[in-house]
């Protein structure tokens, strides 16, 4: 049966449900417990959990970030809340240098069944320094899993999966879609890693984005088509690494136009990779060059009228579907 | 705090200046008077010290044969990286070579502590503390030849021995970087109710990092049973501890900003590091509470087999006067064989079998196989390691 939650309550869901499932997963965070999250997202798990399950952290995201690492070595699987992605720099070196490769280094004795997880994205106002979107940055690393879900279905999905994964999965959440409310079902379901999602169908041109960018195209294929008589299609990622190339192939042999589109920065961002994987595998069915919309290419700006701007915005999609249709 | 008037200051500015003399900086011998004539100053006033350790229970309770052990096991990382070096010196080992050399009783007695859920975890120089918990020789040694027999397969190298099943968790090579991860174990003990306790190893160099402070905290404030183990050997790479750390007399001191236990003592001796590493380990085991545990001892290498320049930045004088008063070994062997548990024929007859188990693993080394190519992609993720359903759908490598 179906009925409407938003995006945060989908997030809250897939916590509390893999919570009851595994005595072994717990939530570590600042603010996650007695204040109920900075964004809500784990509102009322401490009160129904308790401190064991639910717990605050001091403003120390090496250490406790760190710690959850060296926990999910003997096999629990903590999952840590990062108030915003932009503080992860801050624990930089134990989610890379510890969590992405001591599997490796022991040569496979070891893994790191941990979740990473918080919003990541710009458009809310507060400077460059808490608007970051560092998802290239850590699905540039081998052993890391990157997720970044654009609805509510699929953030609870992709969540809970991403918690009984045994590969250490960075969740990166949008705070502007906490309070989007989608159809989702009642009950337990699942979304695998590394499956994209066909959000539109269209016939003329694909859109690639993953996000909130998502939302973006989806808007932009309605003017699209309302105003211009161009039928896109929206692939939706999902997740970033492992990445689902044939869906993306597949669209583009379908329609033969690509427009990239995402919230990150336009150097070496997830666009680059599709766009450089695209031109490789699928230049035959190609009637055009493959396009890329992104961030404008400077620190996330402050001023409101300004960072809308600096976002991609569906107008910006249209424009630049049009220049290649 | 720079040397005022001793340390030559660069007309050129600061910028692609050439390095001043450092024979200039560490002329003034303070290092060791600042370290090694400090912590010693306890052994030096009360020679009976030892003795006196000797009779703390956790000591009193050793068999004649658990003593040999622990000469043996002494013996056998030190023979260990000497083979090594001597590989290293003729090019069979890659990158980094990090010696334990003359700090061998530390890790030797904190293995010698640990029960079923205690662990232990350590940097970069870790041949010792792997030797200590029971990983082979030849697996050793074979990793730092970059052979597929190596314990990590030659993925990982000199800094990053694991044994999961010996509760030895690495191996390490970010200075400070495995000190959440010592956390994070002992609290894996805490959740799962287990009495436990976590050694997490660190050199003085470590000490200011921020990640270690972070840790402290939160070891602190949540009680987790980890047990933050110095092991001072009085620099970080070419850095005394006084060039480096701003502290009270010492380093362990600064538990006591996070309200948190702490102890220091000397290293070679093995009894005097039993008693002290016990009573942090009952600590953990009773109380779930952390403790810094500062230990002085000494590296008689540089600080990697690449690092020239460690009779530089300190004396010759000063290696050989550790290396003849506080040995740890003939200091343990002494003891041995004033008890009457050993003879020196016993002692020739250990160092033998070490020496000959270390060559051997050499020539197991050399014998071994080579990884195969398809080896670097494998180990990177569990979920496709295992061909589950997670690591069959979509692409985790990205080459073609």
């Amino acid at each position: 049966m179906s009925r409407q939650i938003d995006y945060r309550t989908a997030i809250r869901e897939a916590l509390a449900e893999e919570i009851e499932r595994d005595p072994n997963v717990f939530l570590i965070g600042e603010e996650v417990a007695q204040y109920n999250g900075a964004y809500k997202v784990t509102q009322g798990l401490w009160a129904k959990y308790g401190d064991k399950r639910v717990i605050d952290a001091p403003i120390s995201e090496a250490g406790f970030i760190g710690m959850g690492v060296g926990a999910s070595m003997l096999g629990l699987r903590p999952v840590m809340e990062l108030m915003f992605w932009s503080f992860a720099y801050v624990a930089f070196d134990q989610m890379i240098n510890n969590a992405a490769t001591v599997r490796y280094m022991s040569g496979g004795l070891l893994n790191c069944p941990i979740v990473v997880r918080g919003p990541a994205n710009g458009g809310t106002n507060v400077g460059a320094t808490h608007s970051h979107t560092p998802e290239n940055l850590f699905a540039n690393m081998p052993g890391l899993k990157v997720v970044c879900p654009a609805t509510a279905y699929d953030a609870k999905g992709l969540m809970k999966t991403a918690i009984r994964d045994n590969d250490p999965v960075y969740v990166m959440e949008n705070t502007k879609l906490y309070g989007e409310l989608w159809d989702v079902p009642e009950g337990e379901y699942t979304i695998p890693l590394g499956v994209a999602d066909v959000k539109r169908t269209g016939s003329d041109l694909t859109l690639v984005a993953h996000g909130r960018a998502v939302i973006t195209c989806l808007k932009a294929a309605e003017l699209l088509e309302a105003e211009h008589d161009i039928r896109a299609e929206v692939v939706d990622l999902r997740s970033i690494r492992p990445l689902d190339e044939a869906t993306i192939l597949e669209s583009v042999r379908k329609t033969h136009r690509v427009v990239v589109v995402e919230e990150n920065k336009p150097f070496c961002g997830v666009g680059a990779q599709i766009a450089s994987m695209i031109q490789e595998k699928a230049f035959d069915d190609l009637d055009a060059p493959v396009v890329r919309v992104s961030a404008i290419d400077a620190p996330a700006i402050y001023s409101p009228r300004l960072e809308e701007v600096q976002l991609p915005r569906p107008i910006d999609v249209v424009n630049k579907a049009l220049s290649i249709c | 705090m720079w040397l005022e008037g001793e340390y030559p200051v660069n007309p050129q500015g600061v910028c692609g200046c050439a390095l001043p003399n450092p024979r200039k900086w560490f002329a003034l011998g303070f290092p060791f008077r600042n370290y090694l004539s400090n912590m010693s100053a306890t052994l030096k006033n009360h020679p009976s010290a030892s003795e006196e350790f000797a009779q703390a229970p956790i000591n009193r309770s050793l068999e004649p044969a658990d003593k040999v052990r622990l000469l043996r096991d002494m013996l056998r990382i030190r023979c260990f990286e000497e083979r090594s070096l001597k590989a290293y010196s003729v090019g069979r080992i890659g990158g980094f070579l990090h010696l334990y050399i003359g700090q061998e009783s530390v890790a030797v007695s904190a293995a010698s502590l640990m029960g079923p859920n205690d662990h232990m975890i350590t940097a970069y120089r870790d041949h010792g503390h792997a030797l200590s918990v029971g990983m082979s020789m030849n697996e050793c040694m074979a990793e730092l030849y970059g052979k597929v027999t190596g314990c990590s397969k030659g993925k990982g190298g000199s800094m990053h021995y694991f044994a999961p099943d010996k509760n030895f968790w690495g191996g390490h090579g970010i200075v400070g970087g495995q000190t959440p991860l010592g956390l994070g174990i002992a609290f894996a003990m805490k959740y799962q109710g287990k009495i436990g306790s976590c050694m997490c190893f660190l050199g003085d160099g470590a000490v200011n990092q921020g990640p270690f402070h972070e840790s402290l905290n939160i070891a602190a404030l949540w009680d987790i049973p980890v047990i933050y183990v110095i092991e001072n050997n009085g620099y970080s790479m070419g850095t005394s501890q006084d060039r480096s750390s701003a502290y009270p007399e010492f380093l362990a001191k600064r538990a006591e900003g996070y309200n948190m236990a702490w102890d220091a003592f000397n290293g070679w001796d093995v009894y005097e590091l039993r008693a002290g590493l016990h009573k942090a380990i009952e600590r953990a085991h009773k109380e779930s509470k952390p403790t810094i545990v500062e230990i002085a001892t000494y590296r008689y290498r540089g600080h990697s087999v690449a690092d020239a320049n460690h009779k530089v930045y300190r004396t010759k004088e000063e290696i050989e006067q550790y290396e003849n008063e506080f040995d740890p070994i003939s200091r343990w062997k002494h003891t041995l064989i004033n008890e009457g548990v050993i003879t020196e024929e016993d002692y020739s007859q250990l160092n033998r079998e070490a020496l000959e188990e270390a060559e051997a693993s050499a020539q197991f080394a050399e014998r071994s196989e080579w990884p195969p190519e398809s080896d670097i992609k494998a180990d990177v993720y569990h979920e496709v390691d295992h061909q589950t359903e997670s690591g069959l759908t979509g692409k985790h490598f990205f080459n073609d």
